[in-house]
């Protein structure tokens, strides 16, 4: 018997949501409803009797200062003409389904099944202007859900709707047998019907695999089929997919650099730069006895040494595919799935400190007709934040920086970089944290959310192209809720011993997570059957590779069971016994003890063929553009201040809690009025001392149209000029403090697999991505700064019929770095008037892929060079002044060159400054105030310390003004005075900038 | 002097405990943080302690509302005892000990009748609901204390800087009557302000649309306060936007945060009295 409960406020409250929904259709939609209200169903399908109804939804659901409550009968007023209803689909996520469940048996003192849906909730507008069906059909489906995870109903309201979203779905036989006994063609076609994204070659591999005698052999003498089962072949695909095998930066590259006439063979790109460079610099760090490099790339995320107690585990990924189908799904499944990664690291239970994200989007005002299943980049804008607030604000996790990069060619696939750090202790109940002990006889405990068809071919789905028929079930819904109980619940089962080792359930679900904790004792024995289900008859290979969130692997011991249970009990966290790891070298995977399958362990990891790829580099014909003379330079300034990748993100920051924990000490905004962008986040790590980390992010994809090499090298430099700038030290092998630094480096890049129709600049594309590695290789064993997790992301392409919009080569650099003192560091913003102005670091006429010749839509060639030597020794130069309380402010000079930076210091103050420039000058007015070259500060000084601080600097600093109490930016150059602006004018157009 | 002992409860998704446990222990105080159940299960009992906290997060993701579905738990289930926590709880307060609920924790102090309680039925009065900007927002605000409001927790603060992290903190009073109540016996214990106190219904400085400004709540007694803003998110000079420049123009300033003063109020009170 189904019940409904309609909740919809009184008529003398306000709105606020229905406002905003009347605001948004009018300026995005250009629909007008006219007031909007907003209700909420509830449909519950427990037995229940009429009073127990009535109780549950007057004492549990209704709040009775506001609401209205309808019981099997609804709101009805003639003032609204037309309603949208939005309902799940069947299967996605309903958590206030379920907490209205939880709620309903502490209400109602019952016991019933609450781990599975039984109530479903439902959004309800009703409108006030007769809209027609097209324009109903438009707001439901552009704005107030997503067609790919909603059901609507819209129209003339009659009253009691009937939808309900339940899960039914009937299975046919449990385990299939599929013949691989095919000719190529129809290998590769039964590759592409199971969307096994498996090529002809790998087809073969597991062929041949199959038909070897020894495989026959024992698959004989276990009874099982010759051919592989439907799991057997899922799994493979899962395993050796781009996003787990990494076969791409695993792929023997043969690279020509026609500019220089050099030719290599490259094996892996990963080995032989990025595995490399950290290498390096461990035995430089072991030489020195000052090894703080714990964990590198073996792990869900890198460890490195804080002191004798503490460790910092950390990790940054993207999840760009998914983002660009369902915005806010994508991004909170992304964030809270980089949650899982530090706290499946090791043993595990790491409590999580700080988010950090990076997004690229197509701009806000794009304006070209979109192609078939193309978002509009506003509404992936809007729904990808609303996920990281969501996935942030929920969980307790202080969202502390990141980067918005605006750019068309992001409007097919944005990309979404989520990170993660947390602190685990350096022992854990005697052991250390970031190893993973496993035996043969440990139990495989599944903890957290149940299993349903959710994100299945995820991971085979983020390595390919998205078109018009990319499968629903690739759209998952983070659970916020359903992750903070287990996270605390793993806490505390860590820290009392219970949890030997542990892992995330990501990408590949079960079939990943058991799969590579077996590699460590070499086997396991899974039971499917033991798996909770959302629903009833998902087939056996479809539980075990299903990518349901919020879920974790645990490693336990057979005597810690029981402990282990009552505590998740005490929890309210569901745990389920699906077996055991072994050391026969196989996967083993049983449902009712039928075999589901049977894979050896070293073909599933090692069997993967590898790839040839070919790179070839030409250096395009790139010039200096004609910028036309007599500019009004602040009319230019104002124009850059709101520039889409420089204008301010308050609205965006505020609305993500970036201080929850109480840690915080460098916000992305500070100032007087909270109008300071920073350069890099800084957060304690305890409330007894001020020891603590510098977080940054190095991301500048434009300079890769002229130069791949100096864009990733000069996100590198920008990364850590960020934590130079708010007070960070240049590690040191000799120092013996562990003052570590770590970085995540995150490539995203078009597809740059050559082939003659389809991708024929793919040569072109892998050269820039072999530039960008050799970047990072050189800048990290320069500085001693290693990479010790990462992330690649190879097909960043949208494709629909013909067309395709590919990303920019992009890579982003995170870093953190540790702070010994966080009072030392220093803000951005002026502090005070009268206070000497510098630049510190030379500007060269650098103007290409710069954000001025971004106004006049030109691209230029001479674009800036990171200069690596001469840059550290200004860097050394930073840390001394620092560490002599020189600094009052400091600035990093980045996009829109030092004007912004000179501004944004300024108005983050409440200060005016007077400026002099072109004493001496060897460039031009244009690079003085717009040029990007790296490694480079706007820093103010006391009047008093100008002595000292000239003679650490010497030729390194330019004194170029004053601060000034008049609100004002003058600027002159050569005595002739250029910018003359109101300083709160500047501010203004910076805010104004993203005003959508 | 006793040693006082506050007790801090997490667990459903409540998420600033150990801001608020690191604020006692600032203060002076004993401070444990245990999980919800541990008290539905008999583990502890809140009457070992003097002071009973709610921090602030998102109980239940805030689904039927902020603080609604912990409220009913508290309300409505019965623990061993066979009793509800809201029995313990006024047992509690009527041995005259202290609750603290901060954001998430005061939204549930206010669906359960804790908060403002004007007539001791423990009857919901007021609501916090979602704020005019239909947004969650971080922001630093200014709140000016009630003068005439006596609750200990309270004393000798004036004006006071302080984060809000929220989307659901506007206070809708019942109707007048309640309103009525609140007003005469000054359980508006803050008010939202400009920088010099001057108390404002603008945004942002009322960051959500507070009937009366409110920013926090007593009941008649005092004993029990619920406020939006985060002090124990500001137990360090340095958690302030501002720090630079205060301490440029202060070189000698305490590197306390003036959040930390709440704590030290009530733990000073509890010692003394």
């Amino acid at each position: 018997m189904k019940n409904q409960i309609q909740l919809v406020l009184n008529d003398k409250i306000r709105d606020v949501q229905g406002e905003k929904v009347q605001r948004s259709a009018k300026s995005y939609l250009n629909i007008n409803t006219g007031i909007v209200k907003t209700g909420k169903i509830f449909n519950v399908l427990y037995d229940l009797s009429k009073e127990e109804i009535e109780r549950f939804a007057n004492l549990g659901l209704k709040d009775g200062i506001i609401h209205e409550v309808y019981i099997n009968s609804s709101y009805q007023n003639s003032d609204f003409k037309s309603f949208v209803l939005v309902a799940k689909m069947p299967g996605v996520t309903d958590d206030e389904g379920i907490s209205a469940q939880k709620t309903l048996i502490d209400i109602l003192d019952l016991e019933l099944d609450v781990s599975t849906q039984h109530i479903y909730t439902e959004d309800l507008y009703f409108i006030e202007n007769k809209l027609s069906n097209t324009e109903l059909e438009e707001l439901a489906k552009k704005q107030l859900g997503n067609k790919l995870i909603h059901h609507f109903e819209y129209g003339e309201f009659k009253g009691l709707v009937d939808y309900v979203p339940e899960v039914k779905i009937t299975s046919d036989s449990k385990v299939k047998v599929i013949s691989l006994e095919l000719e190529n063609a129809e290998l590769l076609r039964l590759s592409k019907d199971m969307l096994l994204s498996l090529n002809l070659e790998e087809m073969q591999t597991i062929k041949a695999h199959f038909a070897d005698e020894n495989v026959r052999k024992y698959r004989n003498e276990k009874s099982l089929s010759l051919n592989p089962t439907d799991c057997e072949l899922e799994v493979l695909a899962q395993t050796w997919s781009e996003h787990c095998k990494h076969k791409e930066f695993a792929a023997s590259i043969k690279y020509t650099n026609k500019e220089t006439g050099e030719e290599k063979i490259i094996d892996s790109l990963f080995k032989t730069y990025i595995r490399k460079s950290t290498e390096i610099i461990r035995n430089r760090l072991k030489k020195a006895g000052n090894n703080w490099l714990l964990k590198i790339f073996t792990d869900n995320a890198g460890v490195v040494k804080i002191d004798d107690e503490s460790v910092f585990v950390w990790k940054v990924e993207t999840h760009n595919s998914p983002s660009a189908i369902d915005p806010y799904g994508g991004a909170i499944t992304g964030i809270l799935g980089n949650n899982r990664d530090p706290i499946g690291t090791g043993i595990g239970g790491g409590k999580l400190l700080f988010n950090t994200n990076v997004l690229c989007f197509g701009p806000p005002n794009y304006d070209k007709e979109l192609l078939q299943g193309q978002l509009h980049p506003r509404r992936i804008f809007e729904g990808v934040r609303h996920g990281i607030e969501d996935g942030g604000n929920k969980s307790g996790i202080p969202t502390v920086n990141g980067s918005i990069i605006f750019d068309d060619r992001y409007s097919g696939k944005p990309l979404v970089y989520c990170g993660t750090g947390g602190v685990m202790p350096y022992k854990i109940n005697g052991v250390n944290s970031w190893l993973k002990p496993i035996d043969t006889g440990d139990l495989i405990i599944m903890a957290g959310g149940r299993v349903g068809k959710d994100g299945i071919h995820g991971a085979t789905f983020s390595s390919a192209e998205i078109d018009e028929h990319s499968p629903q079930s690739a759209v998952q819904i983070g659970s916020p809720i359903t992750q903070k109980l287990l996270s605390d619940f793993m806490q505390e089962a860590v820290q009392q011993g219970f949890i030997k080792s542990s892992t995330d359930n990501g990408a590949g679900g079960l079939s990943s997570s058991v799969g590579e904790l077996a590699t460590i004792t070499g086997g396991a024995i899974v039971n499917l059957e033991k798996v909770p289900l959302k629903y009833a008859n998902l087939k056996p290979w479809e539980i075990f590779i299903s990518e349901s969130q919020e879920r974790m692997t645990f490693v336990v011991t057979k005597d810690k069971k029981d402990n282990l249970y009552k505590l998740a009990k005490e929890r309210e966290v569901e745990l389920s016994d699906i077996g055991t790891f072994t050391d026969d070298g196989f996967i083993d995977v049983r449902f009712e003890g039928e075999p589901v399958a049977y894979l050896d362990m070293e073909f599933l990891h090692e069997g993967v063929p590898i790839k040839y790829m070919e790179a070839v580099w030409e250096k395009p014909e790139l010039n200096e553009p004609e910028i036309p003379i007599d500019l009004d330079y602040s009319q230019i300034l104002i124009k850059l201040m709101s520039s889409l990748n420089i204008c301010s993100r308050e609205d965006i920051i505020r609305q993500y809690d970036h201080e929850v924990k109480g840690k915080t000490i460098i916000k992305s905004l500070m100032g007087p009025k909270g109008k300071a962008p920073q350069d890099a986040a800084v957060m304690r790590l305890n409330f007894n001392n001020y020891a603590g980390i510098a977080i940054s992010n190095g991301i500048i994809p434009r300079y890769s149209d002229i130069d791949a090499y100096q864009m990733s090298a000069g996100a590198f430099d920008e990364a850590i000029r960020q934590i130079i700038a708010v007070g960070g030290k240049l590690p040191d092998p000799k120092d013996s403090t562990n003052r570590f630094w770590t970085v995540n480096d995150n490539f995203c890049v078009p597809d740059s697999l050559y082939d003659p129709n389809t991708n024929p600049d793919g040569k072109l594309k892998l050269a820039k991505l072999v530039q960008m590695n050799e970047a990072l290789f050189d800048m990290s064993t320069y500085y001693n700064i290693p990479m010790t997790s990462g992330k690649d992301s190879m097909k960043n392409d949208f494709k629909a019929g013909n067309i395709k919009i590919s990303v920019p080569p992009t890579i982003l650099y995170s870093m953190v770095a540790k702070i010994d003192d966080t009072r030392n560091t220093v803000t951005s913003d002026f502090k005070a008037e009268g206070d000497l102005i510098y630049q510190i670091g030379k500007t060269y006429d650098e103007l290409g892929a710069s954000e001025f010749y971004r106004l006049f839509a030109e691209l230029g060639a001479n674009v800036p060079i990171v200069r690596k030597e001469k840059a550290k020794q200004i860097y050394q130069k930073v840390m001394v002044a620092n560490q002599r309380n020189l600094i009052e402010s400091n600035h990093d000079i980045s996009d829109g060159g030092l004007a912004v930076a000179l501004t944004e210091s300024a108005f983050g103050g409440g200060f005016g400054a007077n400026i002099y420039l072109g004493v001496d000058d060897t460039n031009n007015l244009n690079s003085d105030l717009f040029s990007e070259s790296h490694s480079r500060f706007v820093t103010s000084v006391r009047p008093e310390n100008q002595a000292d601080f000239e003679s650490i600097f010497k030729d390194d600093a330019i004194l170029i003004g004053k601060v000034t109490s008049d609100q004002k930016l003058l600027v002159k150059y050569n005595s002739e005075e250029v910018i003359n602006i109101e300083v709160n004018k500047l501010r203004k157009a910076w805010e104004d900038g993203l005003a959508l | 002097m006793k040693k006082v002992k506050a007790l801090i409860i997490t667990g459903f998704g409540i998420n600033c405990e150990e801001e608020m446990a690191a604020a006692y222990k600032l203060a002076g105080a004993e401070a444990e943080i245990y999980h919800l159940n541990d008290i539905f299960n008999g583990i502890i009992s809140i009457h070992d302690y003097h002071i009973l906290n709610f921090p602030g997060g998102f109980s239940f993701g805030d689904d039927l509302g902020s603080g609604k579905v912990l409220a009913n738990k508290m309300k409505y289930k019965k623990m061993g005892s066979g009793k509800t926590i809201l029995e313990e709880i006024r047992t509690f307060l009527d041995s005259g000990k202290f609750i603290l609920g901060i954001c998430n924790g005061f939204q549930f102090l206010v669906k359960m009748g804790l908060l403002p309680n004007t007539n001791g039925n423990f009857n919901q009065e007021v609501t916090l609901t979602r704020n005019n900007s239909a947004k969650y927002e971080d922001r630093w605000v200014y709140l000016k204390k009630n003068p005439k409001c006596q609750t200990p927790f309270l004393r000798n603060i004036d004006v006071m800087p302080c984060p809000v992290r929220h989307g659901e903190g506007k206070l809708i009073i019942k109707d007048e009557a309640i309103e009525a109540e609140i007003l005469s016996n000054n359980l508006n214990a803050f008010s939202y302000c400009e920088a010099e106190g001057n108390v404002t219904s603008e945004y942002p400085q009322n960051p959500n649309g507070a009937e009366l400004n409110c920013a926090a709540l007593t009941d008649p007694t005092g004993h029990v306060l619920g406020m939006m803003p985060h002090p124990e998110a500001f137990l360090s000079l340095y958690n302030h936007p501002n720090w630079g420049q205060i301490k440029r123009q202060n070189p000698n300033i305490s590197e306390d945060g003036e959040g930390l003063k709440i704590f030290k109020n009530i733990v000073k009170y509890i010692e003394t009295s």
